[in-house]
């Protein structure tokens, strides 16, 4: 599919945008992933993400999708795998050292993030090796829980500096400035049955 | 500490590296002191023999701050960088250890840092490695755990937080100058100072180019990075090298992954009747017009097996002359 891996990175823009809206769809999801149990919803996740993502990127389901720092171009159909390419083996007209038919991947992802709107700015930033033992799994999902996580979190902390700024109040009436974590929509659900 | 009886401070006990310094290495030292540094490459041997290590340092170590080992280059196997290292750091030369990451994973490359840095290696020069295809043995698995942008991050982590990339801690951590290659003259030549301002970020201290034959082009890629402030975050290093012929020339072009000689050279080296001569001369009028470039720290000379030759390029370049009368670059 080099054909529509090329046309994914010349319109990168575009597809920088919808991978932002889909982050946005998980992160939303959350709860109901979280009720259904994450372990549950990962193998038809990563299914539905491997048919996409293998047909406009041919993804390599490496688990540790970096794409929106890459100019939409997968970096892991580069034959050395880099994460921070490309390296110094180009060769004229911008083909790769190794693959001599097929465009450097490197060169086609610094071309897409220079089209970028946040993509120009992540490709400088170094990227670090590749985790082998998430080869597999879903990086969707992953995203999405990390997301809902730190949204969680900020949450949390925001309800401990109301308690702290009012600790009368809080000494009183717990229930007016509560510090204990809310349990999730998954566990209330345990707790029901 | 004093040390009386050796030229070689790389061999100096454990002890902490001088104010401002990362390393004993004597190339840091010259670099940071604004002289103009000379490093050369020594061809590994296809041998079990120290003898021949030696042999090959030697018309180097008269001229050089620092002897490059390489890590089987072009995925030629030869003996190991880190053999090589070991060798030379126990008769006083200060090596540059290469890494590629082709070969190793990470596991093996972070025991073989510690292990280096014990052996008493100041410098290391972090490199992603040409594919196998191009060696004599094309069908080895190519590794490539690491990229030399990782790998410059994760030997910085090991030496200034004390830890592997694990979070394990290191009890002594290794206190090494690290450096990076880069090749200017490549495409996309519109990233290139984009990726050589990464390999800083990620903790290079001093860059050692590949061949550049094209000075317009190397001085457009300088202007660049002047421009973004990049030379004054890294030292950087171009390399050069005798050409032996118009053949070999043309054969190191189309086979050698990452090479561009411009044509003009090349017809120079044709129409010549004494092709050692006019490539000798090539890379003294080379190293003349880049120690001119604002920017350039010092030159890296790969002489491939004409090791011989290394010494009196130099010295003809005039570039220690220079250095010696105490001009700063
Ligand atoms: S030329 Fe590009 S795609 Fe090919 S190995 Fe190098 S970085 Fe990877």
């Amino acid at each position: 599919m080099y054909r529509i891996r090329m046309f994914a990175v010349r319109h990168a823009r575009k597809f920088e945008r919808i991978y932002t809206w889909i982050e946005r769809v998980m992160v939303l999801l959350d709860p109901v992933f979280a009720r259904i149990g994450y372990n549950r919803v990962e193998r038809p996740i990563a299914l539905v993400e491997k048919g996409v993502k293998t047909l406009l990127f041919d993804c390599k389901m490496c688990g540790q999708c970096v794409l929106s720092s890459t100019g939409m171009s997968c970096p892991m159909n580069c034959p050395k795998q880099l994460r921070n390419g490309p390296c110094g083996g180009v060769r004229d007209g911008g083909f790769c050292e190794v693959k001599p038919e097929m465009k450097c991947v490197w060169v086609l992802a610094w071309d897409g993030a220079s089209r970028m709107k946040d993509g120009a700015e992540k490709i400088r930033e170094v990227m670090p090796p590749v985790e082998h033992s998430l080869q597999g799994s879903s990086s969707w999902l992953r995203v999405s829980r990390e997301k809902a996580e730190a949204i969680r979190e900020s949450r949390e902390a925001s309800r401990k500096t109301l308690a702290k700024a009012f600790p009368e109040a809080r000494a009183n009436e717990p229930a007016a400035a509560p510090l204990s974590v809310e349990p999730s929509k998954a566990t209330q659900a345990e707790a029901e049955k | 500490m004093t040390n009386t009886n050796s030229q070689n401070t790389d061999l100096l006990a454990y002890t902490k590296p001088p104010e401002g310094h990362v390393s004993h290495s004597r190339l840091e030292r010259v670099l940071r002191s604004g002289r103009f540094a000379v490093t050369a490459e020594l061809n590994p041997p296809d041998s079990a023999d120290a003898e021949d290590v030696y042999q090959a340092a030697q018309p180097l170590g008269e001229v050089a701050d620092a002897i490059n080992a390489t890590d089987a280059s072009g995925a030629n196997c030869h003996m190991s960088s880190i053999g090589i290292c070991a060798l030379l750091t126990r008769s006083g030369y200060s090596p540059v250890y290469q890494i590629s990451c082709r070969d190793r994973n990470r596991i093996a490359i972070q025991g073989d840092v510690l292990g280096a840095a014990a052996l008493g290696v100041s410098n290391v020069l972090c490199l992603t490695g040409d594919g196998v295809g191009v060696g004599d043995q094309p069908g080895a698995k190519p590794v490539f755990d690491f990229d030399s942008l990782s790998l410059l991050r994760t030997i910085r982590t090991m030496r200034d937080e004390g830890v592997f990339l694990s979070g394990r801690k290191i009890t002594r951590p290794p206190q090494l100058f690290l450096g990076a290659a880069e090749n200017p003259c490549i495409e996309p030549h519109e990233w290139r100072p984009d990726r050589l301002i990464k390999k800083i970020d990620a903790g290079a201290e001093f860059i050692q180019t590949n061949y550049i034959y094209d000075i317009p082009l190397f001085e457009a890629f300088m202007a660049r990075v002047r421009d973004a402030g990049a030379d004054k975050r890294v030292f950087i290093i171009a390399g050069v090298g005798p050409l032996a012929s118009a053949k070999a020339a043309r054969w190191m072009r189309s086979n050698v992954p990452g090479i561009h000689i411009p044509d003009h050279i090349i017809a120079r080296m044709e129409a010549t009747e004494n092709p050692s001569v006019t490539g000798k001369q090539i890379c003294i009028e080379l190293i003349q017009q880049l120690r001119k470039i604002k920017g350039v720290a010092g030159v890296h000379i790969m002489a491939y097996r004409r090791e011989q030759l290394v010494s009196s390029i130099v010295l003809d370049s005039g570039v220690l002359a220079e250095r010696r009368k105490g001009k700063a670059r």
